[in-house]
Parts: structure tokens; sequence; C-alpha cells
């Protein structure tokens, strides 16, 4: 499954559960950005692309985008999506699509906490949204006032 | 020291600032140098900075492979916001096909086991994102020991890595397998989660695995049914459903190990019930749920009452108001119009009305669904609505649409009469996206029917009149005009009002339909057939006939030429013989060799010194009944291979077959490779007349969940013996027992030396790219004594 955020053509977030080359996956995000920025608003959220279904679902200026799997139930991707993009907004605070342009590892970080391989690892948005806070945490605690010394040039 | 570096965050605006695409390059190249300088000079303050930012320029399309090694110095730092930048970086750039990655193996050991929690979990990401089979190899004891942690953070994420470890080495099942039974008594939501989902992953790809997880499907029904009847929870719950993403995924297990079992189908059926009445249908989650639940209904062996429900449920969606509801509705139905057609059917004028919708993919379900959902008994209601969507249909659904009634006209025509409107109306409003064999199988269904010759002649005449354009039906009104030209202006017809036409308006509109531009060369072959036909049929004086053959003697057109040439001679020093050649044509059969037809030809043929004009049937069917004749003669069991890619590949293949009677005593199969539920078998031939060659065909099978795509076999022989092998019969061979792919091998043995291979097969299966290399040695002796 892979997923991936794109707004009049531009890459916000991709992220590849097969090992596929920088060059495919290149070809293969072309292809499915033309494909879905092609669709009108009345249709449905689902379509077919090469040998795989995609689910789709736009945002405001974002639309969000997941492969699945022949025998994989379009309609709890749908969910899955929507559960993403909930988890977004409640770490940023009415999320907004600037916020993941100048965040974007952050986004990575809430949809490792999310999934993994391509399959939920937690139903509980409390228990996704702990661990990230926990993370940010210990980053916090790590980034030291000594780096802002160095950063001035006084270490 | 220069400048200090850029923040990610004012790369980030800066970028954004570029107001053309070379800008954009230009401010990215010269941060990319600063960043190549930084990592050269080593600084390992900034180093998760720089990376970031190139991490971001790699989302935008650009260069970062100079990054790589970035990613394995910050994994191993201390830090964490080195670590967390570093895996991310790792996961971007980092995959099994550079061999840098291997370095980090080390590096997710010690972060796996140094017990500091998002340490361990970034380590898991990372490993079950982009770890390849040796490193799943090196970490699976690691990640076996933290599945028996107590922390269920790191335990749901153990198990998925598991999951993934399975994917990219199944023999690691031996592993993970023992430990789920004991996870499913957990209560925590993301460890039953992954453990549904590892115990599904061993079931698809073990049937040892899926038979020894029966026994826990009493206790699955158990998690479901609590989840079920359990009150709101505000932590798992979804528009008022418990955690759907549960419920779907235990629903899925459900049905892998329902299907083909009757008691674990029985022991379920009752749960399944119960899901897929109480469940809230008001938004999508619940939706999700009841859909999740019809699919497994459909796949087991569930009691009858308990299919039509499912079925109902599928009709419901039809009628929601959600465009992706109905979506699924249609997608299924489609799946199920075969095995539960009664049930499907009762949802019928749902589905028509379905014709109706303005997305797209939602009407060509419709109409793939009410194509299946025709039979004889609604054939002319259905076809009624589908000719009306004919009219109205989007052009890229025409053809479809066009063949559908045909077929469907042709299955279960209720008259003949009523056969030949249908077709004449479809090609009348779709007659540019008909396919070629639409006009054969009029023509034959025409000629068929001896009482509605009057009728078919005039009613395309008056097509014809109408509008010459439409090609299809331009040839065979033009053939039916040809044939019983002599029945059109007899003017009495109980079917339709009297018509009354005389033969120089005949003439003169087959004349225009010959002379049209927009008539292509094999209508205006017709035309010219059907004038000179008309030469036998009607009552008047020739000469206009003869006038208009006479010209096209001189055509550009060669075909016409030629024809035109012909009919003249017919005209000129055949003219005796002209009715009998000319006389209607006997009712042609279709599957075998147009044995009458040429025999009545060739009795005439003998005595005339040029070529007899072809009967007007397509060229493709001539060549298909070539073939079918070689076929026929050469009475050898094995099948030509289908759609074979190379030219001429098929031709060359059937002429090579051993014509001679099959091989006295029949040479063991032997089965030389398994994998997973994929096999390869060989069988052997050797030919009487030829002991010094060996045939062997390679069946690859596929007994698995997963279909195996982009098969191929390679094979070498000693250097006594010559190997020649033919194209394989395809290279993808379905899951659950799909159609086999086989593939000749031709092995000349002349010296009688034992015989061996060496096989390398390529193939994916559960999208993992698999290659094995072996020998075989033990074949049987009586291929090569």
């Amino acid at each position: 499954m892979s997923l991936g955020n794109i707004r009049q053509g531009k890459l916000r977030l991709q992220k590849w559960y097969l090992a596929t080359s920088d060059k495919e996956r290149k070809k293969m995000v072309r292809e499915l950005m033309q494909v879905v920025l092609a669709r009108k608003p009345k249709m449905c959220s689902f379509l077919e692309w090469r040998d795989l279904k995609v689910v789709y679902k736009r945002y405001a200026s974002l639309y969000f985008c997941c492969a699945i799997e022949g025998q994989d139930n379009e309609l709890i991707t749908l969910e899955l999506i929507h559960r993403y993009v909930e988890l977004l907004d409640k770490y940023f605070g009415s999320v907004c699509e600037l916020d993941i342009i100048f965040n974007f590892e952050k986004a990575y970080f809430i949809l490792d906490e999310f999934l993994m391989g391509g399959d939920v690892q937690d139903t509980s948005k409390k228990s996704v949204l702990k661990a990230i806070e926990q993370a940010d945490l210990l980053q916090e605690e790590d980034e030291s006032p000594r780096s802002v010394l160095e950063e001035m040039g006084l270490a | 020291m220069v400048a200090p570096s850029l923040k990610l965050q004012d790369l980030i605006e800066e970028i954004r600032g570029a107001k053309t695409q070379a800008q954009e390059r230009e401010v990215i190249q010269k941060e990319c140098a600063h960043i190549r300088a930084s990592f050269r000079d080593g600084d390992p303050v900034h180093r998760h900075r720089q990376l970031a930012k190139l991490l971001y320029v790699h989302m935008l399309g650009y260069p970062a492979h100079f990054g790589q090694m970035e990613c394995l110095k910050l994994i191993a730092s201390s830090r964490f916001t080195d670590k967390r930048v570093g895996y991310l970086g790792a996961m971007l750039l980092l995959d099994e096909r550079h061999d840098a990655h291997l370095l980090i193996t080390n590096s997710i050991k010690n972060d796996l086991s140094q017990g500091i929690q998002p340490v361990q979990g970034l380590a898991l990401c990372t490993l079950s994102t982009m770890g390849s089979a040796e490193m799943c190899r090196d970490l699976a004891p690691e990640v076996e020991k933290l599945l028996l942690q107590p922390s269920p953070y790191v335990r749901k994420k153990a198990i998925l890595t598991a999951v993934h470890m399975i994917r990219k080495v199944p023999e690691l099942s031996s592993v993970f397998l023992p430990p789920c039974v004991h996870l499913l008594h957990e209560r925590h939501h993301g460890i039953l989660l992954g453990t549904i989902t590892l115990i599904t992953e061993l079931c698809e790809r073990s049937p040892a695995a899926l038979r020894h997880f029966r026994k826990v499907v009493p206790q699955l029904v158990q998690i479901l049914r609590t989840l079920v009847t359990t009150g709101y929870s505000t932590e798992h719950s979804i528009s008022g459903v418990s955690d759907p993403f549960l419920q779907v995924q235990i629903l899925r297990l459900l049905r892998i190990l329902g299907r083909n079992h009757e008691e674990s189908s029985e022991t379920m059926n009752d749960l399944l019930a119960q899901v897929a009445t109480n469940t809230d249908t008001s938004r999508n989650a619940g939706n999700a749920v009841l859909f999740e639940t019809v699919l497994t209904i459909m796949d087991i062996r569930s009691a009858a009452g308990l299919r039509v429900l499912a079925v109902n449920i599928l009709g419901r969606f039809l009628l929601n108001s959600d465009r992706n509801i109905r979506y699924v509705a249609l997608t299924s139905l489609l799946r199920l119009v075969q095995s539960d057609h009664s049930a499907v059917q009762r949802h019928r004028p749902t589905v028509v009305d379905c014709l109706q919708e303005t997305d797209a993919s939602l009407s060509r379900r419709a109409l793939e669904l009410s194509l299946a959902l025709v039979n004889s008994s609604n054939v002319r209601a259905m076809m009624q609505e589908l000719q009306a969507f004919l009219e109205s249909c989007p052009p890229d659904l025409r053809a479809d649409c066009a063949s559908g009634i045909l077929l469907a006209a042709e299955r279960f025509a209720p008259t003949k009469r009523w056969h030949i409107d249908t077709i004449l109306h479809v090609l009348t409003t779709a007659g540019t996206h008909v396919r070629d064999d639409a006009v054969a199988n009029l023509t034959q269904l025409i000629g068929g029917a001896q009482e509605l010759h009057a009728y078919s002649v005039r009613r395309l005449y008056n097509a014809l009149a109408e509008d010459i354009s439409q090609q299809p039906l331009v040839q065979v009104a033009a053939w039916c005009i040809g044939e019983y030209g002599d029945l059109l202006l007899e003017g009495n017809c109980e079917e339709i009002e009297p018509l009354q036409v005389d033969e120089e308006e005949v003439l003169a509109l087959l004349e225009k339909v010959l002379q049209s531009h927009m008539s292509l060369p094999a209508t205006r072959g017709y035309a010219l057939t059907a004038l000179m036909k008309l030469s036998t049929r009607l009552q008047g004086d020739n000469n206009r006939i003869r006038q208009v053959v006479s010209i096209y003697k001189s055509c550009l057109d060669v075909e016409l030429q030629q024809r035109a040439v012909e009919y003249d001679t017919l005209f000129r020093k055949y003219d005796h013989m002209r009715a009998a050649i000319l006389e209607k044509m006997p009712l042609v059969e279709r599957d075998g060799p147009q044995a009458d037809e040429e025999a009545k030809e060739s009795k005439a043929a003998a005595q005339l010194s040029e070529a007899v004009p072809a009967p007007t049937e397509p060229q493709a069917s001539q060549l298909l009944d070539l073939l079918d004749l070689l076929d026929g003669a050469s009475g050898d069991a094995q099948h030509p291979p289908p759609l074979d890619p190379s030219p001429g590949g098929a031709l060359v293949y059937l002429l090579d077959l051993p014509c001679a009677p099959p091989p006295p005593a029949p040479i063991p199969d032997l089965k030389v490779f398994e994998r997973e539920g994929v096999q390869l078998n060989l069988s052997f031939i050797r030919p009487p007349e030829n002991p010094a060659l060996l045939l062997i065909t390679a069946t690859a099978t596929n007994s698995s969940e997963g279909d195996v795509t982009d098969f191929i076999c390679q094979a070498a022989v000693p250097k006594s013996l010559q190997l020649q092998m033919q194209a394989p019969s395809g290279n993808t061979v379905p899951a659950r027992g799909g159609l086999p792919i086989t593939q000749l091998f031709r092995i000349l043995n002349p010296n009688k030396a034992p015989v061996r291979l060496k096989l390398r097969l390529t193939y994916n299966h559960f999208h993992q790219s698999v290659q094995e290399i072996f020998e075989v040695n033990n074949l049987p002796v009586e291929s090569w004594q």
C-alpha cells in the first residue's frame, strides 16, 4: 500500500511498502497523479489502476491516495485515510497544507505510528498521539542548550 | 567559517519562493552543494538538519543518493533527534537494492535491545518498511524476543514486523507461528489487530498453518461477538461502530478459515448473521464492516438463508445515496452473479436504474451486471432497457454495450425475427462500434431464417436508403439485397407495410454505396457482388449492371478490380453458367470448414480457368478454420499454447507436433520444485519414430492464495545434449489452482547419455520476487536409455 498527497501535481508525502526502484516510483507517481487529478468531483472514491485499486479522498487542496490489493476492503480504507487526516488535524491543530509542507517529517512520524508495513498498528487515536508526544518530548530533551551555543559559533 | 547552514523551514521557504522551475533548481543545487560539503566535513551536530533538507528536496524529485551513508551515521548516533531523521532517511533512501542497506542491521539490532521504547519503535518500523530478506533473517531472534515484552507499544510493532519478515522469508513462519495463539488472548486492540494480521498472513501462505489455525475460530467468533455487543467506547469507536478496523480484520480471517470448511463455517454462521443485521448502516464505518461481512458470507460454506441475506444487503447498498457504497455493491454483485444468480436477479430493477449513473465507473459496472442478468424470461424487457441505454450512453461504453446486446440476443432470442430486429437496431444505433464478426453473424442468421428473408431484405433496404454511412449495416444490407433482391421487388410481405420499389431504385442505391467515399473497400466489394447477383434476380435487362462492372475493371483497388474482371468474364464468356454460380447461397456452417460452400463452388470452378469469386466471409475466420483443420488432423493430446507472443509461433508448434500415435509405455512424471504452494512438474514423452528425441513438458501449478506472475523458466543441459525450448503458454499462474503454465523442452540425446537439467526459475509471488536455481539429476531412466 502506498500513500501520497498531491495538489496540482506536487507531491507532499509518499510512503512505499514495496521495494521498487526510484525511477519506477517516479513513473508510478506521475501516472497516478494524472489519473487522480482527472477525476471529476461527482465521481466515486475508487478507481482501478494497473493491477491495484486506488482509494482517494480530497481534503481541501490535498488528495490522499492509497493503493490497495484486489482482496482489500475499499470502504475501510476510506476510514483509514480519514483516521490519518484526523491524527494530523489533532497534532497540528486544524491542519492545513502548509503544516504538512513545512513539517513533512512530522507527517511521516505520525504515519509511522499509525501504519506499519501497510497495516494498521493501533486503532486508538489517543494511543497514537500519545506515542508521538512522547517521541517529541524525547527529542526536546535531546536538544540540549549545547547545540544552540554551537549554532551561534560559541562552542 | 561560512554563514551557518539554512534551517529546514528556511530552505522550504526559499524553494517555494522560486518563481520558475529553473530558479528552484538553482536554489536546490546550491543548497545541495552545501549539504554535500557538510557531509564531507563530517559535522555531527547539524547532520540531522542537513539530511532533513536533503529528504525534502528528494521528495521534490531531486537526487539524494549521497545522503545514504549519512543515514547510517545518524542511526548509529545516540541522540534521539538523529535517530529519528536517520531512520526516516533510511526508509526513504535505502532499500534492498543498495548494498548500504545491510549496514544498518547492526544499529537496528542494538536499538532493538537497549530498551528505550521510542527508539525500539523506530527500529521496528524501519525494519518492516525496508528490511530485506537477509536483514530479516538476522534480526528475527530480536523481534521474537520483543513479542513477549510487557509493553504493548513495542509488542504491537514487533508483531507487524513479524508479518513483514514472513513476507520476505517464508521459512520464518515456523518462528512466528507458535506465539500467535497466546497473543490472541490479549485485550489490547493494537496487539489483537496485529496478531490477526499475522495469522492471516501465515494462513495465506501455508495450508498447514491454515489447518492449524482453524481451531481458533471459536475464539475469533467470541472476540468479534464481544466487540459487537459492547457499547460505545470513546477510544475505539467510529460513528458508533466498535473498532471497525479490528472487526474487518477478524472477518477477513474468518473468511479464510471458513472457506471450503463446513465445520468452521457452521461455527461462524450465527455471528455473521448477527453482525449483518445489527451493524449501524448510517455511516461509512458501519457499511465497511457490513461489506466485509457480506464478502465473508459469500465465500464460506454458509447456509442458504444467510447467502440471500448477504445479497439483499448488497441490494440495499445499491439504493444508498453514497456513491462509494453503490460502487462496492455493483462490484460484489458482479462477482456473485454466476454463483447466486436467482438471488441477484431479485435486484435487477435497481441494477438497471444504475445504468443512469453519471460516474462512468459505476455505469460500466451496471452495464456488465445488467448483461449478466439477462435470461430467457426477461430478455425482451432487458433488451429494451439496454437498447435505450445504447442510444444515450457515453462513447467509451458503446462498444461493450453493443457487443453485450448482440451476445445476449444470440443466447436468448425468443424469435428469429426479434433477433434480426435487435441486431438491426444495434447496427443503426452504434454501427461503428460493433465487432467485426457482427456482419458475419447477421448474414448467417438471416440466411438461416428462410421465412424471414423477405422481411429482412425490406427492413435492410429501408435502413440503407436512409443512411449509407454505418459500414456494418451497409455490408449486411448489400449482401441481403444481393441475395434476396427478387423478394424485395415482389411487393408483398405481411410483416411490414407494403413497399413499392423498382429495379432502377435498387440498382441506384447499390451504385451509390459503391461510389460513396464513406464506404470501406470491403463494403464496396459487398456492393459489387450484390449488383452482380441481382443480374440473375431481376427481370429487366442487365445493361446497367454490365456497365458498372465494366467501369470497375480499371478500378485502382486491386480487390475490386479482380472481382470486376471476373464478373465481366462471367457475362462475356460464361453467361450460360452465370445463373448457377450466382444462385442463392446455402446455409454456411459456422464452426466446421465451409465444406458445402467450397464443394459447390469448386464444381463450377473446375471448368473456369480463373479463380471463382471467394465467398463473402471475413478473412479472419478462414485463418481460424485453417488452424482447426490442422489441429484435427494431428490428433495429438498436447494443447497448443494460446496467445503465443511470437508471430507464427502457434503454427510452427502445431506443425512440429508428432503426428504418430501416442508412445507405448508412459514415463512417470517427476516433481522437481515446490515452494509455498508453487510446484513445477515434468512429464516425458519419447516419440517412437525418433529415439534420440525427448519431449519434456514443464507444468507450473499454484495451490497457494497468491497469484504467481512474471514466471520465467530457463534450462540448461550437459554439453552432449541439445536443448530447444518452446515459448511458454503464459507467465501467470492464478492462485488456488488457477490455469497452469506449460512449456515444452525438446532434448536431442543421440548418445543416450543420462539426462540432467539445471533449471532457473524467476517469478513474483506474494509481491516478492523469487529466484530459484537447482539441478535435476533424478530423471527416470526411461527418459534417456
